[in-house]
């Protein structure tokens, strides 16, 4: 198992370093704003422009210049400077990141009660009218477009210029540590936004994978051994959850990733957010960091799905 | 058959499931019944109602939407009007049941030790570690080495015959009065199957538990059951003590099995290609004709479409299990007449065809 | 033309198992085929037997070249198979076919029958003509008793035994010398497996096919060969003429298996029957020299040690074994022999 872990972790690293160089290239394919003449303020000599790509290291070739930046990343964990405020991006990302986390993990909490109540309700009382109004909503939920559900949710029930103000609107959030209460009260909205569409997808793969596994053997066998209906409902489920588990896992790595748009709407200071501003303003170390965040947070959901699936189950697992 | 009181008893058992397609009508009116200590073998293929017949007897098609009239008296109770709960209290407990593949019928992801405990908790007021203990002794007790440590596996560890064997525990963890086995060894290798049939004549003996195995394969009835019970398109057309059926069968169903069927004695009942000296060269007699609708079935005898010895009045109604002459304990469901019959049976199995048999028994109606 | 049509000698068959983190590791093997040696009479069946693991369909596999052997020699006609690559192995597969086991998961569900028994035309590029092809799928039909008007229907419109016997009339329409039939009636009914049966019989005296036969049923088998081979985690142990075999076995083996196949005279109910005990071993570490060593009754200190070698015996038959059995063994074992 470990091996198998070790040799994942190193496959996780080359695509880092792939996506690395990718968004590399890009960067310097598109034609963006020179940073030197951004930094250099109003009206900049040919000169000073000069001097300033001199410093900023961008005169030199492509390959010097990714290598540089390789050898920052991978040994210093240096993400380099912002060229438009000059921070560190890593202190930048890490400033943000709690609030990203925040989203995405509660958000992520509440896709899967709900994903997995509405799901199994749905398969053990299929075709009846439970079961046809969750797929019917389910469906809404999945091809709305999520900022479309961001902004309708502020409309109705945002503080200020909601029809219904029970929550709190648009650019309210406050850090944990600040204001606890506060904190959650932000976040309501926007969980349930991050919820809706993940949940209808997992219910709805949810009621598949128990509708099949209700029909398989085991439960036969089960339901013949006398045992109580709740029982051998509990078995079916416990069947049924690992693809869905994967499924989870794989969608949560891409929220992490950045949550852009809901993080946009409700105006959350999160990683999301810098990830957008950056790319308005050329901030190209900045680019650069966030996207690698997002490909960190889906090869390591990866793994994490893949080495919990052999715990889940066994018939998988590596000896 | 035994005198005491059958353990058992299913009388006019009638099953239909309301499909898209139409009603199919899987048990067509059967009665069997069951004794301490005997084993009863159903014997015939897909489409025959053996396995719904059986799954019926533990309530497991009320799910499906079966429709379910007749009786099946177990201890005194009818089973098809007892609620729910009642009836689970049964399941596992002193009516069990083992399944076809244990591979499949085993869940893949719980240990092969708490598949087993809760069937004994569902039953037994018993503390978790009475039950394991319990768990490895029945492990123990039908054959698997060192359960202690192997009650821990999953069943994807197991190999195909001990998966087999644990199902066999997890039934008869309780000591049930009656076991069913629906084709309990077909999947499994020959040298296994001869193991697991070996082992469940050993605990019928020591739990005087009755057994009903529901099989395709005419060797392993003829290997274990006392009674046989041979099932055509929902109906029983012949039944009788196991040896009857092999060397007197009365019905053509059975006779178009046995005519079908190569043994590993190189002998069949099959039709006579050649003969020179000692070496008789015999041919298999498929039945003719396909397996009947279930929705929509011959009128009369179901079998008649595929029947050698058909007459007109065959389709017309449908004929009574009725006892043979010279025993009571075998009855047949044909309209042609025992005595034909039986010079039918003495010229087929010599090896002639069905044409020739009817000529030289000059074969009328039989109604 | 040689009597023989299939040779093959030292057939070996290893899966690789392998391990590690970057770069895979050959930790061991499964050796599904651990060096086997037979032949097939132009003509005849042979049928092969042994329980789960034993490489019967591993070794069809082999013979039809879906497999690659790990070394060994399979030679069809008197040419080596195993040495063929492009056109040439493509032309050699006109020569032998092969008959599945499962006949709802071996016809493409989205296909007509009458395209699925063409395909091999077309992938010959035999027959170009349509309507010459129609001619000669409608006469495949009709030879396999399927009615030819049916040639434009779909697999799941046919019963079980009919779709068999599809994937025997696609098999036949390149009028091959060698048809392999890996299991071919045992997802069917019994009374449809009588049907299957004859209809291969019937072909092969008919067309003069070579049938090599694969079965775990020993009943059937010993109804559809000439000879029989036995085999056990990857070797075989017996090989001879189906009536010798079965009636005087003389591998320990061939006697536990025909001891434990059940038998319909219920006169012999109840006898002594010496059943053989514990699970196949293994086949990623097989027992050394004599694999059955585990589990033989007869086994001695020899067994472990040394390899026994396929010898000729009386009567045609070839065993494998330090300690064969006696006449009296195999009766008590519980064999009826005609004695």
């Amino acid at each position: 198992m470990l091996r198998y872990i070790a040799r994942r972790l190193i496959w996780g690293v080359v695509i880092l370093i792939v996506v690395c160089a990718l968004t590399f290239i890009l960067f310097r394919v598109l034609p963006t704003a020179n940073p030197a003449i951004l930094r250099a303020g109003r009206d900049p000599q040919p000169r000073l422009i000069k001097e300033i790509e001199q410093v900023l290291g961008v005169n030199k070739p492509l390959i010097v210049q990714f290598w540089e930046y390789l050898k920052q990343v991978f040994f210093h964990f240096n993400l380099g400077y912002s060229w438009y405020s000059d921070a560190p991006v890593s202190e930048l990302i890490f400033e943000r990141l709690p609030a990203t986390l925040s989203l995405c993990l509660g958000g992520a909490i509440l896709w899967v009660v709900v994903g997995l109540g509405v799901g199994i309700i749905s398969a053990l009382r299929r075709g009846k009218l439970a079961d046809r109004a969750a797929m019917v909503g389910a469906l809404v939920a999945i091809s709305a477009p999520t900022f479309w559900l961001g902004i309708v949710a502020l409309y109705l029930f945002a503080a200020e210029i909601g029809r219904f103000p029970i929550f709190p609107g648009a650019g309210s959030y406050v850090s944990f540590t600040q204001n606890p209460a506060k904190w959650f009260g932000s976040l309501i909205l926007p969980w349930l936004v991050v919820a809706a569409s993940s949940a209808a997808v997992f219910a709805r793969l949810m009621r598949g994978n128990l509708s099949e596994t209700m029909g398989e053997d085991y439960i036969r066998t089960a339901r013949a051994k006398g045992l109580p209906e709740h029982s051998v409902t509990r078995q079916g489920v416990r069947a049924a959850i690992n693809p869905a588990f994967t499924a989870f896992g794989l969608e949560l790595g891409f929220l992490l990733g950045g949550a852009l748009l809901i993080e946009i709407v409700f105006n959350i200071p999160g990683v999301g957010l810098l990830n957008y501003h950056a790319i308005r303003s050329s901030d190209f170390p900045v680019v650069q960091g966030t996207v690698l965040l997002a490909a960190m947070f889906i090869v390591l959901m990866n793994i994490v799905v893949d080495v919990a699936y052999a715990y889940l189950d066994p018939r998988v697992r590596f000896s | 058959m035994s005198d005491e009181e059958p353990l058992l008893r299913v009388e006019d058992l009638v099953v239909d499931f309301p499909t898209e397609d139409g009603v199919v009508h899987a048990v067509d009116r059967i009665s069997y019944e069951v004794n301490p200590g005997r084993t009863l073998g159903i014997v015939g293929e897909s489409g025959s109602g053996k396995t719904v017949a059986s799954l019926t007897t533990l309530g497991l098609t009320r799910r499906q939407g079966a429709r379910i009239s007749g009786r099946i008296f177990f201890k005194g109770e009818d089973l098809v009007t007892l609620p729910e709960d009642r009836l689970r209290k049964i399941r596992g407990d002193e009516l069990a049941m083992v399944f076809q593949d244990p591979l499949s019928a085993l869940h893949p992801l719980y240990k092969v030790g708490v598949q087993l405990t809760e069937a004994v908790r569902a039953h037994r007021d018993v503390t978790k570690q009475q039950a394991r203990d319990r768990a490895i002794e029945m492990l123990g007790h039908v054959g698997i080495p060192d359960p202690a440590r192997r009650i821990d596996d999953f069943p994807h560890e197991f190999s195909g015959g001990m998966r087999q064997r644990a199902m066999i525990a997890m039934a008869l963890i309780n000591e049930p009065k009656v076991l069913i086995a629906d084709e309990p060894t077909t999947a499994l290798d020959v040298t296994v199957q001869a193991q697991i049939l070996a082992l469940m004549e050993r605990l019928q003996r020591e739990l005087d538990m009755a057994i009903v195995i529901i099989t395709h394969d005419l060797g392993v009835v003829a290997e274990v059951a006392d009674e046989i019970t041979v099932m055509y398109a929902g109906k029983i057309v012949e039944r009788a003590k196991a040896e009857r059926i092999f060397t007197a069968p009365e019905h053509p169903y059975t006779w178009g099995l046995l005519r079908s069927v190569p043994t590993v004695e190189g002998q069949t009942w099959g039709l006579m290609r050649e003969r020179s000296g000692t070496i008789e060269r015999k041919e298999l007699v498929p039945i003719q004709g396909s397996p009947p609708s279930l929705i929509n079935p011959p009128s009369g005898c179901h079998f008649h479409p595929r029947c050698p010895y058909f007459q007109p009045s065959h389709a017309e109604s449908e004929p009574p299990l009725e006892p043979v002459p010279d025993d009571p304990d075998h009855t047949v469901a044909c309209f042609v007449h025992s005595e034909q019959r039986r010079m039918l049976w003495a010229n087929l199995r010599q090896g002639a065809t069905p044409q020739e048999a009817i000529e030289t028994v000059g074969a009328g109606d039989g109604a | 033309m040689s009597d023989l049509l299939v040779e093959v000698r030292d057939l070996v068959k290893y899966f690789p198992i392998t391990r590690g983190i970057i770069f895979q590791k050959k930790i061991g093997a499964v050796k599904a085929v651990d060096g086997i040696s037979f032949d097939v009479k132009r003509g005849e069946t042979l049928g092969l037997v042994g329980e789960s693991g034993c490489g019967k369909s591993t070794t069809a596999r082999l013979l039809m070249r879906l497999l690659q052997p790990t070394s060994g020699e399979i030679r069809i006609d008197g040419r080596d198979i195993t040495k063929l690559h492009g056109a040439d192995m493509k032309a050699a597969r006109r020569e032998m076919q092969m008959i599945f086991q499962d006949p709802f998961s071996s016809l493409n569900p989205r296909k007509t029958i009458g395209s699925i028994i063409a395909e091999p035309y077309s992938i010959h590029g035999l027959l170009t003509g349509k309507n010459e092809r129609k001619r000669k799928v409608q006469e495949l039909m009709e030879t396999v008793g399927l009615n030819p008007e049916h040639f434009n229907r779909y697999p799941h419109e046919f019963s079980g035994g009919q779709r068999q016997r599809i994937g025997v009339a696609r098999a036949l329409a390149l009028e091959p010398a060698l048809l392999i039939a890996d299991e071919p009636v045992s997802a069917l009914d019994v009374s449809i497996q009588a049907q299957v049966l004859n209809l291969l019989r019937d072909l092969q005296s008919r067309l003069g096919l070579t049938l090599v036969f694969i079965a775990h049923d020993l009943s059937v088998v010993r109804h559809m060969c000439d000879r029989v081979a036995v085999m056990y985690l990857g070797k075989i142990v017996e090989v001879g003429p189906g009536s010798a075999l079965y009636e005087f076995p003389r591998h320990p083996y061939t006697g536990a298996l025909l001891a434990a196949v059940p038998v319909i005279d219920t006169s012999r109910r109840g006898r002594e029957r010496k059943l053989l005990s514990g699970d196949v071993p293994s086949p990623v570490n097989p027992p050394s020299a004599c694999r059955f060593h585990t589990r033989c009754p007869k086994a001695t200190d020899i067994c472990s040690e040394v390899e026994p070698q396929l010898e000729d015996l009386d009567s045609g038959t070839r065993a494998a074994c330090h300690h064969l059995l006696t006449h009296d063994e195999a009766m008590e074992l519980g064999v009826r022999g005609w004695g």
